[in-house]
């Protein structure tokens, strides 16, 4: 089922927390809403699940206006960040709670078949009699999501549904939402403020700031393209660089950088760590700079370094790369974008 | 003895015990030590007389009445100032608490006033055949009127820390809004709402002052169980009153086992395995 939201915009007592947002969401994609918070992703989603209504504009599913139909009877699975299991029922019955309300009412076993046979989907036989208080949090979540299942909504929402979990459990559950996404092929929006969730997860990543979408595409897109400077420094670890843009070119103290289309005028030079190599002293082309401190990680070397010019730089290298902190070399960059410092 | 991080154990255990030892266990154990100086056929005699049993049998149901109309009024109160914004809620929230601040006397005489058959309600009930003041329907409204703020305050902290997502969940599966109470709500409620019913059952059952203005008084009708203990008191009959008294703290120790008996099954859900 596709979902389409046309020139949706939300207001709570003057304060616009969605504005005038388009967004389509094809028939079985996976698609993730990321920002960071107050950006209003989740207002999106709450509206798509009609949790909340909009001030203006229209929200589709398929080509069904759905923007004024209670969510009791919109048919969407929701799963809510801290799981909302209802406490007093044991797993089973928290699934089987939305099946006992539907109509046509299904028998008993019919109703047990489907709660054995989703439990199995999820992962989580044998458990279908504990009450939410004696399962672990990822396991919490998986019963959220058998539960809004159950009642075979027409999409699936989920509003941070990693984030109450520590990391090792989030990539684990990540990798498990994307196989049962891709078994299923339930047209799927979730949103999250963790942008190697988005990455990692979804065929396509809308990122929002202000209420407003600053950029929508593949994580291929969104990364090796990024349309601004907010969604460079969203997406991961960024180093900027002071520069004057002229005729398509950045001036960068001595160094002159490729910045195509890029209006004249102040700019920055963004780039990621991995992006930047170090050099001893050489007849390298690049920024001067000293090494302060060296952080070893397991598969790589974080220099931290100081330009010339005064400004913080961080940089990665190979493991076994010989730097030390008080080094003085040059930090050449093979990859970086230049945005204006004040796009028109 | 194991080492200990918080200091003052032994100064303020010592003092809570004296002070649970002084101000309650002795004066209990003093009220059960006067009854028991009559010896059972005495006892037996008083506490099962016709007069005293009428009493139990008033006390008893009004307090029932009462606080059935609380549980559901006060759910209901509660549920009015936790979920909704209106203007006003702050004066409604406060005058909830009114019954706990004012003198049981001057409720009592304010509600005589207005049930009496010329009073402001009393007048257009009794058109309609309705007597409150000076029956056991009287005792009831007493009995409402005090131990109302008991349900509502027991009930509202639970249902303002209810995650609103649980209602939204259950919507989102399709669920119908009667359902969701019935299944959701009322279940996570249960513990609470008989926390505050049990109280407010044991306060309209020793109940006094709100009471005796309105009740009229009658023995056999609407006599009450602490105004007859009263009354033997005054007619400085000590060992009955101290039995009559006995009959309402035995009351009101298996009011409170099968209360934590009941919340003990509603929060089976609770035990971690």
């Amino acid at each position: 089922m596709k979902i389409s939201l046309d020139a949706v915009s939300k207001a709570f007592d003057g304060f616009r927390a969605v504005n005038d947002v388009s967004l389509e969401v094809g028939s079985g994609r996976l698609v993730a809403l990321l920002g960071p918070s107050g950006s209003g992703k989740t207002t999106i989603l709450r509206m798509v699940a009609g949790l909340e209504f909009p001030t203006t504009g229209i929200i589709r599913f398929g080509e069904e206006d759905a923007t004024n139909i209670p969510i009791a009877k919109r048919g969407v699975g929701f799963v809510f960040q801290h799981y909302a299991l209802f406490p007093h029922m044991s797993v089973a019955d928290n699934i089987a709670f939305g099946m006992e309300a539907r109509k046509p009412k299904r028998s008993r076993d019919a109703i047990g078949a489907r709660v054995a046979e989703l439990l199995r989907l999820v992962q989580l036989d044998g458990l279908a009699d504990r009450y939410p208080s004696q399962i672990s949090g990822g396991q919490r979540q998986r019963v959220a999501l058998a539960r809004a299942l159950a009642v075979e909504p027409r999409v699936l929402l989920l509003d941070e549904p990693f984030g109450a979990l520590d990391a090792a459990v989030r990539r684990d559950l990540r990798r498990w939402l994307r196989e049962i996404h891709d078994e299923l092929g339930i047209t799927t929006l979730f949103v999250t403020h963790d942008q190697e969730e988005a990455l990692d997860l979804a065929d396509e990543v809308v990122i929002l700031k202000d209420g407003r979408i600053v950029q929508s595409g593949t994580p291929e897109q969104v990364t090796r393209q990024p349309a601004s400077a907010f969604v460079m420094d969203f997406l991961g670890d960024t180093n900027r660089f002071a520069a004057t843009v002229s005729g398509g070119r950045a001036s960068l103290g001595a160094l002159q950088l490729d910045a195509a289309g890029v209006p004249d005028g102040a700019g920055t030079v963004y780039a990621r760590p991995r992006d930047l190599a170090w050099s001893g002293l050489s007849s390298r082309t690049g920024v001067p700079a000293t090494v302060l401190r060296v952080l070893d990680r397991p598969d790589s070397r974080r220099i931290v370094a100081q330009t010339a010019a005064g400004e913080p730089v961080e940089l990665d290298a190979a493991a076994d790369a010989p730097v030390a902190a008080g080094d003085v070399g040059i930090i050449e960059l093979r990859r970086w974008r230049v945005f204006a410092d004040n796009p028109a | 003895m194991s080492r200990r991080v918080l200091p003052g154990l032994p100064l303020t255990l010592g003092l809570t015990l004296l002070y649970v030892a002084v101000i309650i266990a002795l004066p209990l154990a003093a009220l059960v030590f006067k009854a028991a100086s009559l010896g059972p056929a005495d006892y037996w005699r008083i506490v099962s007389s016709t007069r005293a049993v009428a009493s139990y049998r008033v006390t008893v149901l009004s307090a029932l009445g009462a606080t059935a109309f609380n549980l559901v009024f006060g759910l209901m109160l509660a549920f009015v100032l936790t979920r909704y914004r209106f203007p006003g809620r702050r004066i409604l929230d406060a005058v909830v608490d009114l019954p706990f601040a004012l003198p049981t006397a001057v409720a009592g005489i304010a509600l005589t006033t207005l049930f009496a058959s010329n009073g402001w309600f009393g007048a257009p009930l009794a058109a309609l055949g309705v007597k409150v003041a000076y029956t056991p329907l009287g005792i009831t409204v007493a009995m409402i009127f005090t131990s109302l703020p008991f349900v509502v305050r027991t009930v509202q902290p639970v249902l303002e820390d209810l995650d609103p997502a649980l209602e939204e969940a259950a919507l989102s599966l399709g669920v119908g809004e009667w359902r969701i109470f019935t299944r959701v709500l009322l279940p996570l409620l249960t513990p609470a709402l008989l926390a505050g019913v049990s109280l407010a059952f044991a306060r309209s059952l020793g109940e006094f002052g709100a009471i005796i203005f309105i009740a009229g008084n009658q023995p056999l009708s609407t006599e009450i169980t602490a105004l007859l203990a009263f009354i033997r008191l005054e007619e400085y009959d000590y060992p009955a009153t101290a039995a009559i008294a006995s009959v309402m703290l035995f009351a009101a120790f298996v009011m409170l086992a099968v209360t934590g008996i009941l919340q003990g099954r509603a929060l089976r859900y609770m035990e971690r395995s």
